[in-house]
């Protein structure tokens, strides 16, 4: 992995992550449909086609800057609840990146990290209640620990696979109660989609 | 300013109705106004739909509600759920896309907003306002 990723980096990351989103919408929203309101996979494939568009229109000078602009449209576009959980993911990495014109792989792991537990604040979920903190976390924890972008995307796939047996315990399918296990979570896969993007990102 | 007749005949607190559907939104700030005896010095805006104007949140909407009340007196914000709730918690967090003073209120949406618009037409404050809305839940029906 290269030693730093400056902002043409991050730029790739949300034009990938926004691709990766429009090929897997149909899956997202099948998955949202047995759980949730079928809204996930338009509602992603809306908020990073807008993110994609304006970072063209408006390249960031900065990772932080591009993140947090990024952050800033999700809320802004998607019209769900993961618009402002994605938003404000993205959003709170940005500010943990700064001004930095370059940042590394273990500062882009660190700052995920702030970005994560802001989300888990927002939304106050913790791992295991079948969210897409189940997928995040694991990510951020093998991006930390140096397995580089496609061992977190391994690791947050397979903690979105880890979903399936998991009790919704927020959002809509926490309604479901015994009839969320199952299934899997639409956001925790959307979740690792980004990760799958971050590898894009770097190739 | 009409007939409140309150001392404090300061600025209105300004309130937002929040729903994941544009109707429910518009149709609860009609209720409340109508509740609160027209509430006519009362500014209370209906930020209902999604981006696309279907079921959802559109943070655009509730932004330009949130300054279109604003008269300096502060702005409560009533939601309804999910998406609704997250998306005015994240712009308050972001702390510049919501006007100063605009606060989310812990609240039952209907009741609340009942509440909200009585207090506010009565010259109450802010923290009037949050408190009769958020009382409106120990309000039991059976």
């Amino acid at each position: 992995m290269s030693a730093v990723l400056d902002a043409g980096f991050f730029r790739r990351w949300m034009t990938a992550a926004a691709a990766a989103v429009d090929r897997e919408a149909d899956r997202l929203t099948d998955l949202d449909s047995a759980i949730g309101d079928a809204d996930h996979g338009a509602n992603m494939r809306r908020g990073f086609a807008a993110v994609a568009a304006a970072l063209e229109a408006e390249p960031q000078p900065t990772p932080g800057a591009v993140l947090v602009f990024a952050g800033r449209r999700l809320i802004s576009t998607v019209g769900g609840a993961s618009g402002p959980l994605y938003g404000t993911l993205l959003r709170r990495t940005g500010k943990a990146l700064g001004d930095a014109a370059e940042v590394t792989p273990e500062a882009l792991a660190e700052a995920l990290g702030a970005g994560v537990a802001a989300v888990a604040q927002l939304g106050g979920a913790t791992a295991g209640d079948k969210t897409m903190l189940d997928a995040l976390g694991p990510g951020v924890d093998a991006l930390g620990r140096g397995g580089g972008f496609a061992g977190a995307a391994r690791a947050a796939a397979e903690g979105a696979a880890a979903t399936v047996p998991m009790l919704a315990r927020k959002g809509r399918a926490s309604y479901l109660g015994e009839r969320s296990i199952g299934h899997q979570d639409p956001g925790a896969t959307s979740a690792a989609l980004l990760f799958e993007a971050l590898v894009e990102a770097a190739a | 300013m009409t007939g409140a007749g309150t001392a404090g005949a300061g600025a209105p607190v300004g309130v937002v109705l929040v729903s994941h559907s544009a109707e429910v939104a518009a149709a609860v700030a009609e209720l409340a106004r109508g509740l609160a005896g027209g509430a006519a010095g009362v500014p209370v805006a209906a930020a209902g739909g999604g981006p696309d104007g279907g079921l959802g949140t559109s943070a655009e909407l509730v932004a330009r509600a949130a300054h279109d009340v604003d008269r300096g007196a502060g702005v409560a914000v009533l939601v309804d759920l999910g998406s609704a709730v997250l998306t005015v918690k994240a712009l308050l967090a972001e702390g510049d896309e919501l006007p100063e003073g605009a606060r989310l209120v812990d609240a039952p949406f209907v009741e609340g907003a009942v509440a909200a618009v009585v207090t506010a037409s009565a010259g109450g404050d802010l923290d009037a306002v949050e408190a009769a809305a958020a009382e409106a839940y120990r309000y039991r029906k059976a």
